[in-house]
């Protein structure tokens, strides 16, 4: 018997969100809020086990992208036994960045072919029943084949260092708990005619050409949807280099310049802060020294290609360029230029994966490392949507006592808001009812940021979207829902 | 003194069991698998976790505490005891806190791969969700309370130089739970902690800041879900 398999575009986002727009007295948008509703409380049961567990237990918080909350978690807790994350021994450092890159080529293909593509290669518009993978998959069958295997090498590249495709427990204190076997090795770099990881390179580079024709013949859309400045945050290598795993903290505003440089991230809160509001369960981080008002940033791809000086990989290094001469070197404020980015990592992480499996510490060598134990420690990765921070102390019967979590989804809370306010602005302004199409703007501009909404609020129960239209006296005008 | 035999049946096998035997023990000299928790090597019985339940006539009977006796004819492998022994472990699921994905005893959990064993999916019993507390006082043992079984493995297993038990019971009933002598801290050794981790068969006592070093594809139940 025949299925029909209907997905909703809300579904495409992970987790749900609801927005309302309030408009003034001549009917012009004065507010737009999306609203985070659902909970989940992580850094509050960590609290009470031992240091060990957190790398193994945090990660439970996200099934998309276990590997950055595994990392990020055994990054601070280096700190904690006493060795700082640039101090593990080359087959540790090595093992974990083949983990972190084969973690962020198959969420950002995921993210891009699963999620963004219909979007892209459908239309905006087209009918929602169709606009999905189902949808690619009859249109462009090659496409979706190529899409299933490069999120599979990814996995297979987070199996054989994490032990399981999810939530494994590869990554320990200080250090790993196995090398990669030679075997596992050749499979990865050479294995078949359609898994090897030259092909993953040049499978990574058509998709981002795919990206790029569509650019050209839709430069309206891609430059100008949810077009906005802002500051720009990400961790990067000391010398400027992109560096998904390890670095000092940089900001720049939009013209380029660099609010803040070379932070160690151990110092973090003593730059950030974070604003709670009571219609969301999300916080809203900013740079304290330009305030609450004006020191919100985005993080991820965008912001990433916004502070690094160049990317330490060729091909992805030519693309960059091509991509910032784009701009004229300035930073790129465009919401979907967001997918460009994307892109470009997707090929940055495959060359680096090529690079890390021809490295011989990735078989052989010391696997951890200790030193004198530290009562607190803060690690930070750049995972696969932003930066993301944890920040854990240990009393000195070995047992967490706190625990903050800063998000990657968290730290674009506010751009979200404003990518989202975008769309209120140029399409809501002056009318009484929410238009055709305006869910399905909202949809693509959220999705952008690629928010993976439950991990960013620490969730309990599911919401579809709904965008609720209110006057000057807080009368409902229009709501619209898509469940 | 010479070892003298006598015959048994276990689900219709005859076998030679020694005198004085347990009925576990006869049966693993054979190679027919009676499941396990609170029985350990050569440590003496203890009868405290039921789950090596098995029927002689119409008595349903621990089989590590039971000793064989000539003519015996014994039940093992029947769907009354697998539903028996299922329920068992499902009782010991519910009445402590086991959250296997984070327990670093995972893939080496006794408790676990019975009930992968038993195809325990959701227990039939309500959880009790107990509070029960983590004790990490000592420099290289940590106490996880949630996950003991009251096994007793510890008590009887792990000594210390001079001989004496450094673990044992406090309290009764729903309240039991183990201790360790706190008149003799030093009996606790970096060496011991790892014996009495390796002597638990799950994942109440863990030897400190050594967690998950043991990768997935290592662990005893990868390599053989038997153990
Ligand atoms: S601590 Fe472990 S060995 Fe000791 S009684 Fe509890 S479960 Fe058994």
């Amino acid at each position: 018997m025949a299925r029909k398999i209907t997905i909703d575009p809300v579904t495409r986002v992970e987790g749900h969100g609801k927005v309302t727009i309030q408009l003034d007295d001549q009917d012009r948008v004065i507010q737009t809020r999306l609203h985070i509703v659902e909970f989940r409380g992580f850094e509050r049961f960590v609290q009470g086990r031992p240091y060990w567990e957190a790398p193994v237990l945090v990660q439970r918080l996200c099934g998309i992208c276990p590997v950055s909350h595994h990392l990020c978690a055994s990054k601070a807790m280096d700190v904690i036994v006493g060795v700082d994350s640039d101090q593990l021994t080359p087959t540790a450092d090595k093992v974990r960045r083949l983990m972190h890159y084969g973690q962020v080529f198959q969420s950002h293909v995921l993210h891009f072919f699963y999620l963004a593509s219909p979007d892209l290669l459908l239309g905006v518009d087209s009918d929602p029943v169709k606009r999905n993978i189902f949808g690619v998959m009859n249109t462009f069958p090659e496409l979706a084949k190529r899409a299933v295997l490069m999120r599979k090498f990814g996995q297979e590249v987070i199996r054989l260092t994490a032990g399981k495709k999810i939530h494994g427990t590869g990554s320990i204190p200080g250090g790993v708990n196995k090398h990669l076997t030679v075997l596992e090795g050749n499979e990865l770099l050479h294995g078949t005619s359609e898994f090897n990881v030259d092909l993953m390179i040049e499978w990574a580079q058509e998709g981002l050409d795919l990206f790029k024709s569509y650019h050209q013949k839709n430069r309206d859309f891609i430059d100008h949807f949810a077009d906005f400045p802002s500051h720009y945050m990400s961790m990067v290598r000391k010398d400027g280099a992109l560096d998904l795993y390890h670095g000092v903290l940089r900001m720049v505003d939009s013209n380029g310049d660099k609010l803040i440089d070379q932070v160690n991230y151990q110092d973090y809160a003593d730059y950030f802060s974070e604003e709670v509001r009571s219609w969301t369960y999300m916080k809203f981080p900013f740079l304290k020294s330009k305030g609450k008002e004006h020191g919100w940033y985005r993080v991820g791809p965008l912001a990433r290609l916004n502070t690094c000086d160049f990317i330490p990989t060729p091909i992805a290094q030519k693309e960059f360029e091509q991509y910032q001469a784009y701009t004229q070197g300035k930073p790129h404020g465009m919401s979907m230029h967001m997918h460009w980015a994307r892109l470009i990592e997707v090929v940055h992480a495959a060359e680096c994966m090529k690079e890390l499996l021809s490295d011989p510490d990735l078989y052989e060598g010391e696997l951890v490392r200790t030193g004198l134990r530290r009562a607190e420690g803060v690690g930070v990765i750049e995972a696969p949507r932003g930066t993301l921070f944890h920040h854990y102390q240990v009393n000195e019967q070995d047992l967490i006592t706190m625990c903050n979590l800063i998000v990657s989804t968290t730290s674009n809370n506010e751009a979200m808001n404003r990518a989202v306010g975008w769309v209120a602005d140029t399409q809501v302004s002056g009318r009484r009812e929410i238009p055709e199409g305006v869910l399905n703007q909202v949809e693509v501009a959220i999705r952008a940021y690629d928010p993976c909404l439950s991990c960013a609020t620490h969730a309990i129960g599911q919401m579809p979207l709904e965008i609720s239209l209110y006057n000057s006296s807080h009368e409902l005008l229009d709501r619209v829902v898509k469940n | 003194m010479e070892q003298s035999y006598i015959q048994i049946t276990i689900d219709g096998r005859e076998i030679m069991a020694k005198e004085g035997q347990s009925i576990v023990e006869a049966a693993r000299d054979h190679g027919v698998v009676i499941p396990t928790l609170c029985d350990f090597k050569s440590l003496p019985p203890a009868g405290t976790c039921r789950v090596c339940m098995v029927q002689i006539g119409g008595r349903i009977v621990p089989g590590c505490t039971t000793p064989v006796s000539f003519g015996m004819v014994i039940l093992n492998d029947t769907d009354d005891l697998r539903n028996l022994r299922k329920g068992l472990i499902e009782m010991l699921f519910v009445e402590g806190n086991h959250m296997c994905p984070t327990c670093e005893k995972s893939g080496n959990c006794e408790l676990q791969n019975l009930a992968y064993q038993y195809g325990m999916l959701v227990p039939r019993f309500p959880f009790l969700f107990p509070h029960r507390k983590i004790e990490s006082h000592l420099p290289h043992l940590l106490i996880e309370h949630n996950r003991c079984i009251q096994c007793l493995r510890c008590v009887r297993g792990v000594k210390a130089k001079d001989g004496h038990e450094i673990f044992g019971f406090i309290q009764r009933g729903i309240n039991i739970r183990v201790t360790i002598d706190s008149t003799d801290p030093d009996a606790l050794t970096e060496e011991t902690a790892q014996k009495a981790m390796d002597i638990c068969p799950v994942g109440a006592l863990i030897k400190k800041k050594t967690g998950f070093k043991l990768p997935i594809g290592k662990r005893r139940y990868d390599v053989n879900g038997n153990g």
